[in-house]
Parts: C-alpha cells; sequence; structure tokens
C-alpha cells in the first residue's frame, strides 16, 4: 500500500487538529456524574483510617493495637509488621513512607491503620491505639540538616557521590555543564553573586487522595484509585505486597488534579493490606490536612547563583549551587533543576551543582516541573538584576543569549529546532511589553524550560462494525487528553470527532503505560494513538483491496475511506471506515490497530512569561494586574487545553511565589494544614491571564507536538520576583513574597 | 447514639433519611444518598467543592449537619439540568473548556447559579469575588470567569 | 453526641443548663463544624437555636436593631436599612468567609467564636452594640467587647447564649468603617483588622470616636488614646498621622503564620488610618 508508516514528515494540514470540540468526558463533569477516587462503593465496604505521628522524628518503641482490635466494629488494624519485612529496594522508601518501620520521620508519618464498619468506629479505634514514641531531635530546613551537628534521618548517610565530611543527611551530590567558570568570569565587565531561597508548597489538587481496596485470600485483588499512573499503582503495591502483578487489577477513576503529587502511592498499599487481613473491600480517602501533612510537597530550596556579563549583555560564565530537602528520604528534583537552571541560554562556561538533603518532613512527590521552578527563579532573578545594573533591555538580554537550535545545552545533549526565541521575539512584539507603568507597579519576565518525557505506551484502536470507533489508552485524563486523543484519532482516520470514543482502561487491558507525568500523554500516547490508528488504515486498505482484487499498494486511505490509486488500480467507488467494518466478518474477521512504544523525541519546551505587579508600600500587598505566557506547544492539538496549562500553571507559579508555603513551628509540626493558610489563589486574587500559543513543530512526533503541560510553571517565580523587585524598589531573593516578606524588604530599604 | 430522622426536599423530591447527629450534609448526600457530585476537597468550608443552596441560600456542605436539612429545600449539581438539557451554565463550561481536571467544576457550577440568580449581569470582578470561595488549581479561573460571564449573557438573550 | 433543636429560648435554656459544660450552640456552624471535623471538641449534645422563633429576624427597635443570633452575613448585606445605618458593621461581617460562608456565618456566632482576628467584633465594639444574653435568669444585655475575655473564651455563664445583638441607633453626622489586611484578597483570617466609628458636629469636626483594632492583642482592644487623636480633628493629615502612631503604639500582637509582630504593628496604624478617612467621609454624607 502506499501509505508509509515510516513517514516522518511532519503534517501540517489539519481537519480536527487545532479545532476546539467539548470534551468527550465534560457532560460527566458537569452534571455531577463522573466518578472521582472517593464517589466509588463496594458491597461490605469497610472504612479505613490512617494513625499519624504527632512527632517530627521519633523511635517508635512499640505499637498495642489490642484495645482497637477488640472495640466492636473494628475488622482489622495494620502496622509496618503486617507489610513484609522485606521488599525490592526500589520501593523500601515508598513502603517506609506508607507506613513508618523503626522511626516516625515527619508530622504525620503513617504508623498504623485501621479499617471498621464505620467512619465514626474507625476514629474512635485510632484513638485505642497505643505508640511509645522516644521523641528525637528533628531538622526541617536543608541548611540546617545539611550542618555538621544536624539531626541524622538516616544512619547510612548519602551515596558514593557525597565527598567526605558532609552531614549524613545529604544523600547525593550531581554536577553538569562545562567550560571554565573562572575565565568566563574573569571576561565579565560585571559579576553578581547572591543566595535564593523557596519555601516547600504543595500540588495542592482539590481532590484528596483516596482508593478503594478488596483483596481475596486467592490472591487476586482489585484496587480503584484516584492515580496519575495506574500501572505504577499496581507494580508499587504489588512490589510492596508480595502480590504478583499480573493478579493486581488497578483502575483509575477520574482524577481531580495531581500536578505530579499522583505519581507515587500513599494510601493504596495500606487499603489492600487492610482488605486482606479483614476480607472486606475497604476504603480510605485522606482529610485535607492528612494530604498537606503526608503527601508529597515538593522541595524547599536554598539556591546560590554567580553570573557573569559583559556590557553589551553577554553572559560570560554562569554557576549555581542547588541544595533542596525532599523531605524524609532522597530523591529531591534537584538533579533535574541542576539540569534545567541555565537551559535556556547558550553559555560558553556554566556549571550546576546539586545538593539532595533529607529533613524531618514529608517525601517530596513531583510537582509540575520538578525542580525546575526553583532553579529558574534563582537564574532568571540574577540575569534580571545584572541587566537592570548595566541597562540593559531583559528581553534583548536573553534573546542575545538565547538557546538555538545546535546549541549544546547546560546539561549535556544539543538542541535541535526549538522555540526560546520565538517566544522571545513574541513577547518583545507585544503590547504588553510597551503598556505604560502607573506608581507603585513593575514590569517582570523570565524564560522558563522543560525537558518533557516520552516513555512506555500502549493503546489499542478498535472499529466497531457500525463503523465508530474505540481508542483504549491507560494513561489518566488529567486535563482533557482523552479529548486530545480522540482528534488524533478522527484526524488520521478521516472521520468525525464524535465517531471515536476514548476510553482509559484498567491494568488488564493494555500493556505498560508510564504514568501521566513529564508532559508525557498529547505527545507519547498521541503519537501511538496515530501509530494505532495507520495500523487499522492499513488493515482497511487491505481489506478494499482484497474486495477489489487489486494490489495492497494500490489502495490510500483519503478523508476516511479507502480509495484506489495508481496505474493499475482500476475503477472503484471508494469504501467508507463504515462500509468496510460493516462487511468485516466477511472479510477477515474484527478490524483494529494497536501500537506499543517507548517513545523518545518529546521534544523540549520553552516559554517567556510577562507580569504586571503593583505593590502597597504601607501593607506589602503585592496585586497581579497582568500576565501573558508565550510557550512553545509544538502543535496545539486543542488549543483550549494547551491554553488552559498556560493559565494553570501560571497561576500555580502566582500563589508560589506570594503566598504559598509550608510553615513548620520549633516543634517541627506543620503549622498550616489546611486550605485557611496554606493560600492558593483564590479567582479573585487573578486577573484574566492570556495565553500565547507559538507552534514550532516538534521534529519528534508526527503532527509536531509538545508536551505543554510543566513548562508554564517554570518562569513565574522569577518573573513575578523580578516585577515585585522593580515595583517595590527592592530585590526580593526569598520566596514566598508575602506582605510580611515585602514591607519588611521595603522598611529595611528605607532604614538602609 | 441514635439516628435522627429527617424529611426533606432534594432537588424537588421528596426525600427521607436517617443520620448520625455529627454526619454533615456532605456525608448524608454521598455517602446515604448516593449523591457524590458535591466534593469533599477540604471538609472546612475552604475549598467550595461541596457547595449546595439550601432555601435558596449557597453554602457548604461540609458546615452543615444534616439533621438541619429538615425541612428544608437542598439542591445539587444533580439537580442541575433539567434532564437532558443542561443548565446555561453548564453548557457553556463545555463551550469555554471551563474545567481540566472537573473536581471543582459542581460546586462552581452551583455557585455561579446561585450568583446568576441573584445578579444577571455581573461584572469579572463580581464574579471572580462570588467564586472566592470555590478553589480551582488547574484553571487560574480565567475560563471559568469566561463561561461564567458567557452563561450570563446567554440567559439574559434567553429572557 | 445528640443534636437537640429546641423551639424556644426557655428549651434551649434547659438544655444547656442540664448538659454544662458538653452543650454546644449551633448558629451557622461555620466555626463549630470546623471544630467538629478536626475532633479538637466533642460535645455531648449539639443545641441548634434556629428553631427559636426570632432568630433569623431583624428588627427595628429604638432606632437601632435588633439582629437575631442566627442572622447571617448574607441576611444582613441585604437589609438596605440597617447597611445604611451601620455600613461598617455590615461591610465587617460580609468579610467573613467566603459566599458560602456569608449563607450561614452569624454575628452572635463570631463572637462567641472570641478569636481575636474576628472580623465583626471591632466594628461591633466600634458600634457600641450590646449582646443579649439568654440564660436561666432571663436575659441581660452586655457590652459587645466584654463577651470575649481571651481567644476561645467568653464571659458567658452557664446555661447562657447570645440571643440577639443590637446594634444602636445610629446619631446624626455619623459613620463607621472596617478594614482588614489579609495576605489575599479573600478566604483569609485578618491579620490585622481596626473598626472606626465617629460622630461630627455641625461643622464637621469630629465630636466622639471609637476605634478597635483586631487581631493584635488576646482580644479586640478599644483604643481611647486612638479616639483622642480623632476628637477635635477634620481627619487632615496630622491627625490620621498621630491616630496610626497611637494605633501602633496600642498594638500588642504576636509573631505567627499569619503575620509578624513588626507587620502587624505597623499595619494596625495604616488600617486605622485608612478606616478613620472612610469613617469621616461617610459622617460627612459622602456616599463610600
Amino acid at each position: 500500500m502506499a501509505l508509509d508508516d515510516r513517514d516522518t514528515a511532519t503534517k501540517l494540514d489539519f481537519k480536527v487538529v487545532g479545532t476546539r470540540p467539548p470534551r468527550p468526558d465534560g457532560i460527566d463533569k458537569v452534571t455531577g456524574r463522573a466518578r472521582f477516587g472517593a464517589d466509588m462503593t463496594a458491597p461490605g465496604m469497610l472504612t479505613g483510617r490512617v494513625l499519624r505521628s504527632p512527632h517530627p522524628h521519633a523511635r517508635i518503641r512499640s505499637i498495642d493495637a489490642s484495645k482497637a482490635e477488640a472495640l466492636p466494629g473494628v475488622k482489622a488494624v495494620v502496622t509496618r509488621a503486617d507489610f513484609p519485612a522485606e521488599v525490592p529496594e526500589d520501593v523500601a522508601d515508598v513502603l517506609d513512607n506508607c507506613m513508618a518501620g523503626d522511626k516516625a520521620l515527619y508530622d504525620g508519618h503513617a504508623v498504623a491503620a485501621v479499617a471498621a464498619n464505620s467512619a465514626a468506629v474507625a476514629r474512635k479505634a485510632l484513638k485505642l491505639i497505643e505508640v511509645d514514641y522516644e521523641p528525637l531531635p528533628h531538622v526541617t530546613d536543608v541548611d540546617a540538616a545539611m550542618a555538621p551537628d544536624a539531626p541524622v534521618l538516616h544512619e547510612a548517610g548519602g551515596d558514593e557521590t557525597v565527598p567526605e565530611g558532609h552531614s549524613r543527611n545529604v544523600m547525593s551530590r550531581v554536577q553538569f555543564g562545562h567550560g571554565d567558570i573562572d575565565a568566563g568570569l574573569a571576561q565579565a565587565d560585571r559579576v553578581i553573586e547572591r543566595s535564593y531561597r523557596t519555601a516547600a508548597t504543595h500540588q495542592g489538587y482539590i481532590e484528596p487522595h483516596a482508593c478503594l481496596a478488596s483483596a481475596g485470600p486467592d490472591g487476586q485483588a482489585d484496587l480503584w484509585c484516584c492515580t496519575q499512573g495506574q500501572y505504577m499503582v499496581r507494580d508499587t503495591c504489588a512490589a510492596i505486597l508480595g502480590l504478583s502483578q499480573g493478579q493486581l487489577r488497578v483502575t483509575a477513576s477520574e482524577i481531580g488534579g495531581g500536578f505530579g503529587g499522583k505519581t507515587t502511592v500513599f494510601l493504596e498499599p495500606v487499603a489492600l493490606a487492610l482488605s486482606r487481613k479483614a476480607g472486606r473491600p475497604v476504603k480510605m480517602v485522606m482529610s485535607r490536612a492528612e494530604v498537606l501533612r503526608a503527601s508529597g510537597p515538593t522541595s524547599s530550596s536554598s539556591v546560590d547563583v554567580r553570573l557573569g556579563m559583559t556590557r553589551d549583555g553577554r553572559i560570560t560564565a554562569g554557576f549555581a549551587e542547588l541544595r533542596y530537602q525532599g523531605g524524609a528520604y532522597p530523591g529531591s528534583p534537584v538533579d533535574m533543576g541542576s539540569m534545567s537552571a541555565f537551559a535556556p541560554y547558550d553559555l560558553e562556561n556554566v556549571r550546576t551543582v546539586g545538593w539532595d538533603v533529607v529533613t524531618n518532613r514529608p517525601k517530596a512527590a513531583a510537582y509540575r516541573a520538578p525542580g525546575a521552578p526553583m532553579a529558574a527563579f534563582a537564574v532568571e532573578s540574577a540575569i534580571d538584576e545584572l541587566s537592570k545594573e548595566l541597562g540593559l533591555d531583559p528581553l534583548d538580554v536573553r534573546l542575545k543569549n538565547a538557546a538555538r537550535e545546535g546549541t549544546k545545552a547546560s546539561y549535556g545533549p544539543t538542541f535541535p529546532a526549538i522555540g526560546l526565541e520565538a517566544t522571545l521575539e513574541a513577547a518583545r512584539a507585544h503590547p504588553h511589553w510597551s503598556a505604560p507603568l502607573g506608581e507603585n507597579q513593575g514590569r517582570g519576565v523570565a524564560c522558563g524550560f522543560w525537558f518533557n518525557f516520552g516513555g512506555n505506551t500502549c493503546v489499542s484502536l478498535n472499529v466497531a462494525p457500525d463503523g465508530t470507533v474505540t481508542l483504549s489508552e491507560g494513561n489518566p485524563d488529567i486535563g482533557g487528553s482523552r479529548a486530545s486523543m480522540t482528534m488524533m484519532a478522527a484526524e488520521e482516520l478521516g472521520i468525525p470527532y464524535d465517531r471515536v470514543r476514548t476510553v482509559i482502561t484498567d491494568t488488564g487491558s493494555l500493556g505498560v503505560n508510564d504514568v501521566t507525568d513529564g508532559s508525557r500523554v498529547t505527545f507519547a500516547v498521541g503519537l501511538a494513538t496515530i501509530e494505532a490508528a495507520r495500523a487499522a488504515k492499513r488493515e482497511m486498505c487491505r481489506r478494499a483491496a482484497m474486495i477489489w482484487g487489486i494490489d495492497e499498494e494500490a489502495v490510500v486511505w483519503e478523508d476516511g475511506a479507502a480509495r484506489p490509486s495508481g496505474p493499475n488500480a482500476g475503477e472503484h467507488p471508494p469504501m467508507s471506515l463504515a462500509e468496510i467494518a460493516a462487511i468485516a466478518p466477511n472479510t477477515g474477521g474484527p478490524i483494529a490497530g494497536h501500537h506499543e512504544v517507548n517513545a523518545e523525541g518529546a521534544g523540549v519546551s520553552f516559554a517567556t512569561h510577562m507580569v504586571d505587579t503593583e505593590v502597597d508600600r504601607d501593607t506589602g500587598a503585592v496585586k497581579i494586574l497582568r500576565y501573558t505566557v508565550f510557550q512553545d506547544a509544538g502543535k496545539a492539538v486543542h488549543p483550549d487545553y494547551v491554553e488552559g496549562q498556560f493559565q494553570g500553571g501560571a497561576a500555580q507559579g502566582i500563589g508560589w511565589a506570594l503566598n504559598e508555603e509550608y510553615i513548620y513551628g520549633d516543634d517541627g509540626v506543620l503549622q498550616n494544614p489546611g486550605f485557611l493558610d496554606y493560600r492558593v489563589p483564590v479567582a479573585s486574587d487573578l486577573p484574566m491571564i492570556e495565553p500565547v500559543i507559538l507552534e514550532i513543530p516538534n521534529p519528534g512526533h508526527p503532527y509536531g507536538v509538545r508536551g505543554v503541560g510543566e513548562t508554564s510553571i517554570v518562569p513565574p517565580l522569577a518573573a513575578i520576583a523580578n516585577a515585585v523587585s522593580a515595583a517595590a524598589g527592592v530585590r526580593m531573593t526569598q520566596l514566598p513574597m508575602s506582605p510580611p516578606r515585602v514591607l519588611a524588604a521595603i522598611h529595611g530599604a528605607d532604614d538602609g | 447514639m441514635s439516628q435522627i430522622h429527617v424529611t426533606t426536599t432534594i432537588n424537588g423530591d421528596a426525600t427521607e433519611f436517617l443520620c448520625e447527629p455529627e454526619e454533615t450534609l456532605l456525608d448524608v448526600l454521598r455517602d446515604r444518598l448516593g449523591l457524590t457530585g458535591s466534593k469533599e476537597g477540604c471538609g472546612t468550608g475552604d475549598c467550595g467543592a461541596c457547595s449546595v443552596t439550601v432555601d435558596g441560600r449557597l453554602v457548604c456542605s461540609c458546615l452543615m449537619l444534616g439533621a438541619e436539612a429538615q425541612g428544608a429545600r437542598v439542591e445539587t449539581i444533580e439537580g442541575m439540568a433539567d434532564g437532558d438539557d443542561l443548565h446555561p451554565l453548564q453548557q457553556t463550561f463545555l463551550d469555554h473548556a471551563g474545567l481540566q481536571c472537573g473536581i471543582c467544576t459542581p460546586g462552581i457550577l452551583v455557585a455561579a447559579k446561585s450568583l446568576l440568580e441573584r445578579n444577571p449581569a455581573p461584572s469579572e470582578e463580581e464574579v471572580r469575588y462570588w467564586l472566592a470561595g470555590n478553589l480551582c488549581r488547574c484553571t487560574g479561573y480565567d475560563k471559568i470567569v469566561r463561561a461564567v460571564m458567557a452563561a450570563a449573557d446567554d440567559m439574559r438573550r434567553a429572557s | 453526641m445528640r443534636y437537640e433543636a429546641p423551639d424556644s429560648i426557655e428549651g434551649a435554656v434547659g438544655l444547656l443548663a442540664r448538659t454544662p459544660g458538653a452543650c454546644h450552640v449551633l448558629a451557622g456552624g461555620t466555626d463549630l463544624l470546623v471544630r467538629l471535623r478536626s475532633e479538637t471538641l466533642e460535645p455531648e449534645t449539639i443545641l441548634d437555636i434556629k428553631r427559636i422563633p426570632g432568630m433569623h429576624e431583624i428588627t427595628p427597635e429604638d432606632g437601632g436593631w435588633r439582629i437575631g443570633a442566627a442572622v447571617s452575613g448574607a441576611q444582613i448585606n441585604e437589609h438596605d436599612g440597617l447597611c445604611a445605618d451601620w455600613p461598617g458593621v455590615a461591610e465587617a461581617v460580609g468579610l467573613i468567609g467566603s459566599t458560602q460562608i456569608q449563607g450561614r456565618a452569624t454575628l452572635a456566632g463570631n463572637l462567641c467564636n472570641a478569636s481575636p482576628a474576628a472580623d465583626s467584633v471591632p466594628a461591633m465594639v466600634a458600634a457600641g452594640a450590646l449582646a443579649r444574653i439568654a440564660g436561666p435568669d432571663g436575659t441581660r444585655d452586655v457590652p459587645v467587647a466584654e463577651v470575649p475575655t481571651g481567644p476561645g473564651k467568653t464571659s458567658l455563664d452557664t446555661g447562657e447564649f447570645i440571643a440577639s445583638i443590637f446594634l444602636p441607633a445610629r446619631p446624626e453626622r455619623s459613620g463607621d468603617a472596617y478594614l482588614r489586611f489579609i495576605p489575599r484578597t479573600e478566604m483569609d483570617i485578618a491579620v490585622v483588622g481596626c473598626a472606626v466609628s465617629l460622630t461630627l458636629d455641625a461643622d464637621s469636626t469630629v465630636d466622639s470616636a471609637r476605634v478597635a483594632l483586631g487581631a493584635v492583642g488576646p482580644t479586640v482592644v478599644e483604643v481611647e488614646t486612638a479616639a483622642e487623636a480623632l476628637v477635635g480633628t477634620q481627619v487632615r493629615e496630622g491627625a490620621q498621622q498621630q491616630l496610626a502612631t497611637v494605633c501602633s503604639a496600642a498594638a500588642r500582637p504576636i509573631d505567627d503564620k499569619r503575620g509578624t509582630e513588626h507587620f502587624r504593628t505597623h499595619v494596625a496604624g495604616v488600617l486605622a488610618r485608612r478606616a478613620a478617612a472612610i469613617a469621616y467621609a461617610r459622617a460627612k454624607g459622602d456616599r463610600a
């Protein structure tokens, strides 16, 4: 056949892709019918609850659950003793985080759990569990945790990358870059050295973690949960509980936000253990306080930057040392922060050093472009300050140093076609850049980078006898991806959007799909969808060729139908997908296409953000006046949801920059485990956020698609800090820029 | 501990239920009546995902006891569409992509409906302040606010 | 736990007297249910006062307004007469929480919760409001300022509850205002709050004034020196400056997760001058 499945040319003419149809799950979600994590029930279901440590650091001498077990209505109590003593190394920390072993490592660390026939009984039972704690000294600050005399969380200490003489809380060290920093700084007309700090923030999804587990005595188990990856849940829980992956079926519910925070497990292994012990289904739902105390926030950070610039704005050298605390276990995203810090720039001399540090806080989970926003905050603030000192336009400086096709990135690879310059040019040309500012107002810009992932992907596309199509994919739809997949399938098949339905399958129905993360889904699942559709088209062309009695090579697929093509094809009326599907039983059976791939070529992504702020000099209050996002989407499949990603990332960045923070007291206890004092932006805090979509096709995707979900949270921290610094007349180097901090900075500058 | 018998009207239907004294209206709706469209995002009145109206007044159902619903008229997201006919707000949320994950959507729709019943032509600022108690973490509120204003336009034109 | 919804004040008082210490009054419930949820409170009995006649009513009385204990913030802000007389009190109660909270939260509840940061309390204190307390011996009226005695503590005796709040007749040429500072635009607890109520004489000079600060001490503070700074002035720059200075001096705040001592002290003065300017404009008859 004429259809070349190795065709790597980027498609440019689209009928469906680029339009804005209603999302397929829309009606369910505006009518309350959509079923999220906590919305499922099972016959005989019990309620599970977790007992959590009130201490930030304590040895667990013993746990006596006998009184709880004796309470009428209690059907099971589990502690660490109910989990295997030995588990595979890659899930050991996950298990310890889900259920503490010898030590409770943070305020909120799970130490026991109960399943009872009502929530009230479960609550009462928790109070009857007697835990004998030996409180230990604790540390929650990253720099304090690195001090030689800091309380130590894990006696074994860090890995071989950590040089001698460091605190055992330093778990690893990474380093990236090229060139000679000292030589580069010597070429600079001006050098800046600054330290920056950011507070830990939470992903803040509105849906708390929830699951419903049912484990039978035969080793089979079913789990329903809100997650970004049902296969990850399956594999992790199976490893922790000693189940086989094939015997555990995980179904992902609709998911009420994740932003990286649902790429691991918290309740799921506990619910399975309780269910196994009680012999009944167990449902568990976290409270908001539990979400904040015990599910993954991102790291707090402490970053030093040294930057040299010539009078005309050329960056001669960039150095950053990044210290991230990842909570009680190794695995802060300092590696990605170190890789991304200088990624937007074409630098001869660049180096980053990253330190992964443990503290008595909840284990950090991924949060939208993990590690990158804090690094960009530091580097983009330093570039801004240096540009201002040299009297240079901050967009000009960034354009002058911008990475482009062929640039050797600071973290190693050489970039193919990328969109950073396009976003900067668009920013400079936008009316926002030249709009006048009033008194106490300031404008800031910053750039951001994210890698984007590909990964393991498996989809199946099935043609029904009536000519409609079902696409089965294995990635939870977190922000409209079913619409995008449906559109790409319809585009490729040449049939209307409403003839395709995309469903998210359980783990039993498809092969492995990596987690919905890394902005991978529209790219990788989209790619697999297109390839699956192409496979189905090949099959349908083959069926048409068989009916017409001509060679497969003489049939092409155009506008939703097989058509004869070429000199020897003969005259045959086209056969539509529906016509071929109707007689499929007579031509060889059902028609389907599928595709399995470990996708590469995700295509890196860049954005430039521009923001105007106003500062109340009497109170330190900051108002966001105007916000514009310029980002490369490669190809925007459903522009509404691309814009939504730009706007949502900017809004989370605004929260991070201004008011969100984990506040620990001297006692190591989290002081603000609720939406009252963990202050995410509310509707009246924000202006409209203007999204400007640039489309520089990704050569690694048939339609040119790049991931768009994460990059939009990378620039806001710095863009807002630059704007507030301009408005307040004093440089802000610590987040959040809460009113007390801004007022203190203004007063400090006035006094100085 | 004895259960309380409550007679109420939910989405126009006469409804009876038994509940424990400490159960919230949200608990009752979700766990006893199967109306899981109202969501619990916080349980402390800070997120608005559980928004319902009681006797026409917008409230957080997590901050009201089930027992207090005696004799009241409760409206939830499940009662917003008229059969297959979506409320104009539901339609504009679909048309304007006013939702991403959708967990906050029921509460926001209930709250927005309550706004438009009182103020058929709200300004952007009025929409934003009315909805300040409905947290959305996905959208940055932009498309939500636009969808509410578009629905207000549609409803004014239709009336 | 039991839920009781008596239909008379006497019934309520009787229940309160029978279960001292373990009976909690439910009006709007916006604080009580949060405490139930967090298990910091495990009462024997929840006493819902909303079935008692009059609890939902705003009625004119002696030129002022009597506000039933279950009247919600939304009801108050929909009441044109009350809003015209006491705009500062109305805006203070209107600032409590979200639209949803407004549907339930009450003045009486805000007062009994006894948080130093309660928005409506400084405004009621500045307005000279009285709380009518029902108890075993009948009812008594006490100034609002005397109800909270410390964070979470009130002067109510066993068996007592607040049945209504009375806002007195508003004198001629007077106005009130309440401002608070919060980090966001909505949904936060006041980091500092300030209410000003003042009355002018015929030539627009302040004749009498009351200034109350919230969230800068264990209870709401009425600042007498602030009233002195305003009386005899036309609230111009010098008087505003003096007002700010004495309000900052009167503030005895703490450092906590919501604000620093330095911040609260400074902002108490900032809010006082801003609120005084609004109250003054209102007293002069300017629409604000």
